[in-house]
C-alpha cells in the first residue's frame, strides 16, 4: 500500500529551499495524528469482526499456539535471567539496610507489577509481532487477502481478528509464566546462593503481594498484548505489497510497539498509584 | 442464449489513478452465458476493469452494473452476496499458502455453507478431478508448479458453481498442455453449465478460438468489439497490429525515450 503521507500537502519550504523547522514539526505532528486516527478506525473495524471470528475457535487456538506456545522458550529463558539479576542486585541493595530477607517480596512485586508485563510485551513484539506483521504483509503481497475478498470472506474476520485475539490471550499468559520463572530465578540466587532462609523468602512475598498487585500486572499485560497485537496486524494489513514494504512494516511494528508499551506502562503505573 | 440478458454493463466509465487516466468513457456489455474476451496491450487497464466489476475499485464517473445492481452503491454485505455469485481466477492463483490443495478448494464451501463433511469432500474431489489434480489434494501450494496452482485456483473458483467466472490472464506462463487444458475447461464450463465467462487475456490465438464476443481496449476506450472473426477482419491499423502481433504500427513497442544513439553516446556527467 502506501506510505503515510502528510494529509496537508507538501511540506512548505523557506526561500533558501530548506524545510522550515516549524513546518517540519507541524507535518510530523499531523502525520502522527493521522496515523493514530487510522489505527483507531482499524481497531473499530477489527473489534466489529472479533465476535464473528469466535465462531471458528480453532483459528484463534492456532494463533495462540503460534504467538504464545512458540514464544515460551524465549519468555522462560529471559524470565529466569531477569529473576536472577533481580536476585543479585536486590540482595546487594537490601543488604546495605540489613533487610535482605525482603528479597522475595521485592523480586515478586517488581516482576508481577512491572518487569513481567513490560518485558513480555517487548519480547512478544520482537518474536511474535514481527511474525504476525510479515505473515499478513506477505499474504497481501501475494494477493491472498484480495482472493478472500473476492470469495466474499472478510480478511479482517478470517485473518486479522484471530491473530489479534491470539496475541491478546497469549501475552497475559506469557507474562504470568515470565513472572513465575523470574521469581524462581530470584529464589535460586537468594535462597540457594545467598543463603536467605527459604521460609523468610516465601513468607515475606506471601504477606506483601496482594490481589491488587496481581490485578495490576494482569491489566497491564492485557493492555500491552492488545497494543502489540493491534500494531502488528495493522502494519501487516497496510504494508506496501513489496519485499521492501513488508520489511519496513515489520520494523515499524517493533519500534512503535516498544515505544507504545513503555508509554502505556507509565500511564498505567501512574493510574494505579 | 438470450441476447438481451446482460450480466455486466459498463457505461461511460472514467477512472484515473492520480493524474494517470486509465479509462476515458469505457462502454461494454457481457451477455449471459457467453464467453467475452477482453484484450488489449499491457497497461490498458484490463485488470483494473475486473477490479471495477468486482467492486474492489470504484469508478470516478460512469456506471458499472453486475446482475442488474450498481456495484458502486452496494454496501459491504450486499457486495459480498454479489461476489458469491462470481468466481475469480487470479493471475497468480492466489492460493492460501497455509492450507493444503484440498482445503484451498474447500475454503469457500466451509465459509459459506454448512455442508456435512462427506458431501463437502465429494464436491471438492469432483472439482479437483475436473482440473485433473485429484491426486494432488494433500499437497501444499508451495509444492505445486505455476500451472498446477492456476488449476487449483480454478477448482476453487468453480467450487460454489458461480453464475459468472472471471479469468485474469489465465494463460500467462503456462506450457502448451496446461494452456490447452485451461482453454477446454473454460469452454466446457461455459457450454455445460451455462456459466457466463469474462476472459482477460492478450493471448489472441487461444482466446479467439473460444470467445463469443471480444473487446479490444486501448487508450482508455474500446478500440474494437465484435466476434473474434470480426476483429480479425477489422481494417483499422491498430486493431490489425494487435491481432497479428506486429511490433511496427500505431501502438508503439517502446516506452517514450530520448534518441537511442544520443543517449548511448552521451557522457553521464554531461
Amino acid at each position: 500500500m502506501h506510505e503515510h503521507k502528510a494529509p496537508h500537502g507538501p511540506i512548505p519550504r523557506r526561500r533558501d529551499g530548506r524545510v522550515s523547522s516549524l513546518s517540519q514539526r507541524r507535518s510530523i505532528a499531523l502525520d502522527a495524528v493521522a496515523k493514530v486516527g487510522a489505527v483507531a478506525l482499524f481497531l473499530v473495524r477489527l473489534l466489529g469482526q472479533c465476535i464473528p471470528a469466535l465462531v471458528r475457535p480453532q483459528l484463534i487456538i492456532r494463533q495462540i499456539y503460534n504467538a504464545g506456545a512458540r514464544s515460551l522458550v524465549i519468555i522462560m529463558l529471559c524470565g529466569l535471567f531477569v529473576g536472577m539479576v533481580l536476585g543479585l542486585q536486590g540482595y546487594q541493595l537490601l543488604q546495605r539496610f540489613g533487610s535482605e530477607s525482603a528479597l522475595g517480596m521485592a523480586a515478586a512485586l517488581g516482576l508481577i507489577k512491572e518487569l513481567g508485563p513490560v518485558l513480555t510485551a517487548l519480547l512478544f513484539a520482537g518474536r511474535a509481532g514481527t511474525s504476525l506483521c510479515s505473515e499478513i504483509g506477505l499474504m497481501g503481497a501475494t494477493d491472498q487477502l484480495a482472493a478472500m475478498e473476492m470469495m466474499a470472506v472478510d480478511p479482517v474476520r478470517h485473518v486479522v481478528a484471530p491473530r489479534f485475539l491470539g496475541g491478546l490471550i497469549a501475552v497475559p499468559l506469557l507474562a504470568a509464566i515470565f513472572s513465575c520463572v523470574g521469581i524462581y530465578g530470584a529464589q535460586l540466587i537468594g535462597v540457594t546462593m545467598m543463603r536467605i532462609q527459604a521460609g523468610t523468602f516465601w513468607s515475606q512475598m506471601q504477606s506483601a503481594v496482594g490481589l491488587r498487585d496481581v490485578n495490576e500486572g494482569l491489566i497491564k499485560s492485557v493492555v500491552f498484548g492488545a497494543a502489540c497485537s493491534l500494531l502488528a496486524v495493522y502494519e501487516g494489513f497496510h504494508a506496501e505489497p513489496t519485499a521492501e514494504g513488508v520489511g519496513l512494516a515489520t520494523t515499524r511494528t517493533v519500534v512503535t510497539s516498544a515505544v507504545l508499551v513503555l508509554l502505556l506502562d507509565y500511564m498505567l503505573t501512574a493510574a494505579f498509584l | 442464449m438470450i441476447d438481451d440478458d446482460i450480466v455486466v454493463e459498463v457505461r461511460g466509465v472514467h477512472y484515473a489513478i492520480g493524474t494517470h487516466a486509465i479509462f476515458k468513457g469505457l462502454n461494454m456489455r457481457v451477455r449471459r452465458g457467453a464467453i467475452t474476451a477482453v484484450m488489449g496491450p499491457s497497461g490498458t487497464g484490463k485488470t483494473t476493469l475486473l477490479r471495477l466489476i468486482m467492486g474492489q475499485s470504484v469508478a470516478q464517473r460512469g456506471h458499472v452494473t453486475v446482475f442488474g445492481k450498481e456495484v458502486a452503491g452496494l454496501e459491504r454485505r450486499e457486495l459480498y452476496k454479489l461476489r458469491q455469485r462470481v468466481g475469480l481466477l487470479f493471475q497468480n492463483g492466489a492460493l492460501l499458502t497455509d492450507l493444503s490443495v484440498f482445503e484451498n478448494v474447500a475454503f469457500p464451501l466451509r465459509e459459506h455453507t454448512d455442508l456435512p463433511e462427506p458431501v463437502l469432500r465429494e464436491l471438492v474431489l469432483m472439482k479437483l478431478q475436473t482440473v485433473g489434480l485429484r491426486g494432488a489434494a494433500e499437497l501444499m501450494p508451495a509444492e505445486l508448479s505455476g500451472g498446477m496452482a492456476r488449476r487449483v485456483a480454478l477448482a476453487r473458483a468453480i467450487v460454489m458453481d458461480p453464475e459468472m467466472l472471471i479469468y485474469d490472464e489465465p494463460f500467462v506462463g503456462l506450457d502448451p498442455i496446461s494452456k490447452g487444458v485451461i482453454v477446454r475447461l473454460i469452454q466446457s464450463l461455459n457450454r455445460l453449465l451455462g456459466t457466463t465467462s469474462i476472459v482477460v487475456s492478450h493471448d489472441v490465438r487461444e482466446i479467439s478460438a473460444i470467445a463469443d464476443d471480444s473487446y479490444l481496449l486501448a487508450e482508455g476506450k474500446v478500440m474494437a468489439e465484435g466476434s473474434p472473426a470480426e476483429l480479425c477482419k477489422e481494417q483499422t491499423e491498430s486493431v490489425r497490429q494487435f491481432m497479428s502481433g506486429t511490433p511496427d504500427g500505431p501502438v508503439p513497442f517502446h516506452y517514450p525515450a530520448p534518441d537511442y544513439f544520443e543517449q548511448l553516446l552521451a557522457r553521464p556527467d554531461a
